[in-house]
């Protein structure tokens, strides 16, 4: 087990601001399309990518989505954000035919309720009352596809604590379960609100590695 | 339900925040980097960075004012200003811009966006519009009409602004930063008309530009069907604060995030 915080190399996509939210946080985070350092690293970052197609090939080559199961099964210090998170379903209505982890049992569609897309703008969290990470507040979101309100309780069913968002429809703007956080919108920007939570991620992250040296 | 999005805009040059009106006779207003921080403090939803340089060496120095303002800033961040090309808005995106906002190489060639739609996602490409209304005389029906106007206002392009701003969401544009020059820094108010127009043309967001003063024109601008209101002047000249702005809002019941400085308004 290497002591790093890492984020895998998925595109062009929002990593500096990813980057600049940790180093406000006092830490570097170094991007890396090594599998093994993915499997190895204390915690890791997925960003989100331009789409899901590409996100996907990009994963499957060179086991980094092995790597990313593995540690997601484990419960193990993993933050995946925006299409992050949509990359941890079967599949989505963006990429017909692609094939996502597989590590939430659900599929993307797109946010048809939404009076207006991508849905662009600060909106409310409202997480399950035992969520440990997931605070109720508002965040920030720049998305056009999602995981609809109706898959929440499938994922509870798997031991997720489940956040959603209303936008025209429900959907899920979150999920948690041990060392594991997925948000659909984006902590990196999402002001307060967003610093607290990736302390808060950071956090619970070293503790299980106390446990584990302990 | 989304908030509505309060947008401070920094028009930069040579590493220096400026404002003009109607996009000429620039001051100083400022540096960025201290700008930026004061207006997330005070409740801002999202800034933008407009490079308004007219060299080479001032655009290298927006990429460096991009990256310091990243640094300090924990909301979304557009930029805009001389992306020509793919490699154009992928350098302002490692450089810490979350948006990036194309004009007039877009009008030359409405496939860039369509190519940084699909290399960088709908969620970064903003087409920014700046339109003049066309004089009542040289109209001959009895709705308004408004052209596409570049090169800081000077040169208009006959182009109907209300299809261009259709085609290019067609193309890919994620949102439209619309931009009335007749407005641009007079205080009078947004240009209404325009936006309705706009929002009853596009799926996308629309962000209001040009011409606010005070909260009620904000108010407008969301009645017209804006998702986002975006100001300069009132906020670099210190006549208002976002978290006034924001309180004034709240009372007339539009949706705002809760933050430290402003209000909750849930």
């Amino acid at each position: 087990m290497s002591n790093e915080l890492v984020m895998v190399r998925t595109g062009v996509a929002n990593v500096a601001s990813i980057e600049a939210a940790f180093r406000r946080l006092g830490l570097s985070v170094e991007a890396t399309d090594d599998a093994a350092r993915v499997a190895d690293a204390t915690a890791v970052v997925l960003p989100g990518v331009g789409a899901f197609g590409a996100g996907v090939e990009r994963l499957q080559a060179g086991g980094l989505g092995d790597a990313l199961a593995a540690r997601i099964d484990a419960n193990r210090p993993t933050l995946a954000v925006c299409l992050g998170l949509q990359l941890l379903g079967s599949a989505s209505d963006e990429a017909p035919g692609a094939t996502g982890l597989g590590v939430l049992p659900v599929d993307a569609k797109r946010l048809d309720g939404a009076p207006r897309l991508p849905h662009f703008g600060w909106n409310r969290v409202e997480p399950d009352a035992d969520a440990a990470l997931l605070a109720p507040g508002d965040a920030y979101f720049a998305h056009t596809f999602c995981f609809r309100g109706a898959n929440a309780d499938a994922l509870r069913r798997e031991g997720w604590r489940v956040a959603t968002t209303v936008e025209g429809e429900p959907f899920v703007c979150a999920v948690e379960r041990g060392g594991v956080l997925a948000c659909q919108f984006h902590p990196e920007l999402s002001g307060e609100y967003g610093r607290d939570l990736l302390a808060r991620w950071l956090k619970n992250a070293r503790l299980e590695l106390a446990a584990e040296v302990a | 339900m989304v908030s509505l999005r309060i947008i401070p805009c920094l028009d930069v040059k040579d590493g220096r925040v400026v404002k003009g009106v109607r996009f000429q006779g620039l001051r100083d207003a400022g540096d960025p980097v201290e700008r930026a921080a004061e207006y997330e403090r005070q409740g801002a939803d999202e800034l933008c960075l407009l490079d308004v340089s007219a060299t080479p060496e001032g655009r290298a120095n927006a990429t460096e004012t991009v990256a310091a303002v990243r640094a300090v800033l924990g909301i979304p961040l557009t930029v805009g200003g001389g992306v020509r090309t793919i490699d154009d808005a992928a350098r302002l995106l490692d450089a810490g811009a979350d948006k990036v906002a194309v004009n007039t190489a877009a009008l030359a060639r409405p496939e860039l966006l369509t190519e940084i739609h699909d290399r960088l996602g709908a969620q970064c490409t903003i087409l920014a519009l700046d339109a003049a209304r066309v004089a009542a005389d040289e109209v001959r029906s009895t709705s308004p009409r408004w052209e596409v106007v570049v090169q800081s206002g000077t040169s208009r392009t006959g182009r109907d602004a209300i299809e261009w701003a259709a085609e290019a969401a067609s193309r890919g544009a994620g949102e439209i930063l619309a931009t009335s020059w007749d407005r641009d820094g007079t205080g009078v108010g947004y240009d209404v008309e325009l936006l309705a127009a706009l929002a009853g043309a596009v799926d996308v967001p629309i962000i209001a530009s040009g011409g606010a003063k005070t909260s009620a024109h904000m108010r407008t601008a969301i009645d017209a069907g804006s998702s986002a209101v975006l100001a300069a002047s009132i906020f670099h000249d210190g006549e208002t604060t976002v978290g006034a702005i924001k309180r004034e809002l709240a009372e007339h019941g539009v949706p705002l995030r809760a933050t430290t400085e402003g209000v909750n308004a849930r």
